[in-house]
């Protein structure tokens, strides 16, 4: 177990390599564009080109090129944003990560807790109305845009039923560091958590019921009722253990995905200033090196979610881990 | 008078008028038709005809394992003085995998697949006995030993991909008899094996009477295995029993053109097998597409005019038939072959 997992572990920071060299290539190498051109703005003097040009070391070869710039992302910290002046990139990222995490991870407690309550009672009343019911309700909650979600979200509890004792404790939108005032970080974070969850716990549920109805056609189900075990053991103990492998494969992709700047549109709606509010600004400005820098993070997040979704499933499931 | 005559004094179960259909679009799908029968305490009761007979969903109706909602079961039951079909969920739970225990084909797919061994014969004991998780598993390793699987201990710590066919057949059967069953059903235990270690599946089961005292029902398509372990034959063909008796008689006297035919084409247990053994032709008709009459009809090359009634059980001795051909006395083949089917008297 120990022996693969840090093979796992090699092997993931060898594509974050390979990743940095990719990024690196289409921001610095595209042909026909010149990223001084780009970085230097519009209107700039052949002076200040050549400057820039010298500084990004765009005048010498592009595996010195790719080693100032990784130097630049991840040892002095300091390349800065084209658009705001003198705003470091990657402070900025760092600082907008508890925002993301907060959200992200708050988010997946809901889901993951209320797609497995969905998923096991559609499983176990299979073909009966609550079945249905639930996996109707899932259907819409995966259909509903999340932008559109979040808007109705803010509409009812910040402004048309804000003064209702049902909604007056919503704080207003924003970012309330935990460290500073946990109980406000909380109560600004309901709301948005609750938004970003409704998709997933559409999706997850159903995923879960039907994998749950599919176990419930294997033999070994079988075989648990012929040993004389109880309904619910066989179901939390043999169905659901065993369907949970796909539930964590997909909930470790979704979450890399989601903090490295999926939730975008939560973000932007609830003005929550995470790494995905940052994408968005950077993308609208075309501001390339914070591009590069959110390209970079969530690539990183995806790419360790990948990894220990990888171990999970290992040990999750010893026919894979036997496969080695 | 017994119901059947070649039924043992001490009846442990009893199966009376069980039919299960399903309903379908197509109306009501009847898959067993009306059986009866009863196995007797330390008795081994082969079940045996081609697949799509029956056998599994009588068992499982015995187990009352049939989950599918549009399953009816009418009959009963007779478990210990008891009507299994009667009894709440709960107590069948109890009697599951205490009292009557069973195994399945592919104990591959059988078990599951994230638990050892060792793990899921402990959760059967669990679940019937008090008993420390210690205490389980040393029991756990105690049975697999019996079982003749090599470091037990060891084994235990396995999962069911990790091991043999043979070997997780040995894990199936030591899990089925952790809590001391009076009755295993083993349906078809030995049909994923290779021959030898057929031979030593079945001897296990053999022990397992001598050894704990239980009963058997086993399910098989192989006249072979038949020959190897029972006490006694019934022969299901298209939901119905065709014919039923001591295994001996069985063997030595085949009545029912059905049974004659899955006797010719058992393979040899020694000398050299024939490229190809003779199989019935035809194959057994959809539980949608059963004839009126004798369900054995359109494969039978005996068949004459009563055949176009359902046959009843027809009693002779120790031995029952449901074929025309056996209504005053046991069919003589040579001479039913000489003015029915002189084709088939080669
Ligand atoms: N849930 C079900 N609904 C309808 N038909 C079924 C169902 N389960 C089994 N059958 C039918 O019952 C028949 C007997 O099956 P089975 O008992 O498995 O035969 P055997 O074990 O003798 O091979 C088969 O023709 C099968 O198609
Ligand atoms: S009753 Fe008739 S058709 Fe049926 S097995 Fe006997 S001879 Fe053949
Ligand atoms: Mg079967």
């Amino acid at each position: 177990m120990l022996l693969p997992t840090l093979r796992r572990l090699a092997e993931m920071i060898f594509v974050m390599l390979g990743i940095s060299i990719v990024v690196f290539l289409i921001f610095f190498a595209t042909p026909g564009a010149d990223p001084a051109a780009r970085i230097a703005g519009r209107n700039a003097t052949p002076e200040i080109l050549a400057q820039v040009r010298h500084s990004f070391g765009l005048d010498r070869p592009l595996p010195v090129q790719y080693a100032l710039v990784m130097e630049r992302l991840f040892v002095t910290r300091d390349l800065t944003s084209f658009v705001n002046r003198g705003q470091r990139v990657i402070p900025a990222v760092i600082e907008a990560t508890p925002v993301t995490l907060s959200l992200v991870l708050g988010a997946a407690v809901i889901w993951v807790i209320f797609a497995i309550i969905v998923g096991m009672v559609a499983a176990a009343t299979r073909g009966g109305i609550t079945d249905r019911t639930l996996m109707f309700l899932g259907l819409v909650g995966v259909s509903m845009p999340v932008f559109w979600v979040g808007s109705v979200m803010n509409l009812v509890t910040q402004s048309r039923f804000h003064n209702t004792w049902l909604f007056h404790w919503v704080p207003g939108l924003g970012y309330t560091p935990l460290l500073l005032h946990p109980w406000v970080w909380f109560k600004s974070l309901v709301i948005p958590w609750v938004t970003l969850a409704i998709l997933y716990i559409g999706l997850y549920g159903r995923v879960l019921r039907a994998n749950l109805v599919e176990a419930y056609q294997e033999d070994f189900i079988r075989t648990a009722r012929a040993k004389g075990l109880s309904e619910t053991r066989i179901m939390f103990r043999h169905a659901l253990r065993t369907s949970l492998i796909t539930f964590v494969s997909m909930f470790g992709l979704d979450f890399g995905a989601l903090v490295g700047g999926g939730a975008l549109l939560t973000e932007v709606v609830f003005g929550l200033p995470g790494v995905g509010r940052l994408t968005y600004e950077a993308l609208q400005n075309l501001d390339l090196p914070f591009i590069m820098a959110t390209v970079m993070y969530s690539s990183f997040f995806v790419v360790v979610a990948n990894a220990i979704v990888d171990i999970a499933y290992a040990w999750l499931d010893p026919r894979v881990r036997d496969a080695r | 008078m017994p119901a059947e005559p070649s039924a043992p004094a001490e009846t442990l179960l009893d199966v009376r008028n069980l039919s299960v259909s399903f309903r379908s679009e197509k109306g009501v799908i009847r898959i067993i038709e009306d059986i009866s029968f009863s196995v007797g305490a330390r008795e081994i009761l082969s079940i045996v005809g081609e697949s799509g007979s029956g056998k599994s969903i009588t068992s499982l109706a015995v187990m009352r394992l049939i989950t599918d909602p549009n399953a009816i079961i009418e009959g009963s039951i007779i478990y210990k003085g008891r009507d299994l079909l009667k009894l709440d969920p709960r107590e069948m739970r109890d009697l599951r995998g205490r009292d009557i225990a069973m195994i399945f084909q592919d104990p591959m797919t059988a078990m599951t697949p994230v638990y050892t061994i060792g793990w899921q014969i402990e959760e059967q004991i669990r679940a019937h006995q008090k008993l420390s998780r210690r205490a389980a598993r040393a029991r756990a390793v105690e049975l697999l030993g019996e079982m003749g699987i090599p470091a037990p201990a060891r084994a235990a710590t396995r999962y069911p991909h990790q091991l043999s066919g043979g070997m997780r057949q040995r894990a199936m059967i030591a899990m089925a008899l952790s809590c001391n069953p009076s009755l295993l059903i083993a349906d078809e235990p030995t049909t994923a094996l290779d021959v030898t270690v057929q031979a030593q599946i079945l001897e296990l089961i053999q022990r397992l009477r001598r050894d704990f005292g239980s009963s058997v029902i086993l399910i098989t398509h192989d006249m072979g295995v038949v020959g190897t372990i029972s006490d006694r034959v019934m022969v299901m063909y298209a939901g119905t029993v065709v014919e039923r008796g001591p295994k001996p008689m069985v063997l030595a006297q085949p009545s029912h053109p059905y049974t004659l035919g899955l006797l010719r084409s058992i393979p040899p247990m020694h000398g050299e097998r024939p490229f190809r053994l003779p199989s019935i032709p035809g194959s057994p008709p959809a539980p949608t597409a059963r004839p009126a009459g004798c369900p054995f009809q359109p494969r039978c090359d005996f068949r004459f005019e009563p055949c176009g009634n359902r046959p009843p059980l027809f009693r002779h001795g120790a031995q029952e038939v449901a074929c025309f051909l056996a209504a005053d006395h046991l069919p003589d083949w040579d001479h039913e072959r000489a003015i029915r089917a002189p084709g088939a008297a080669a």
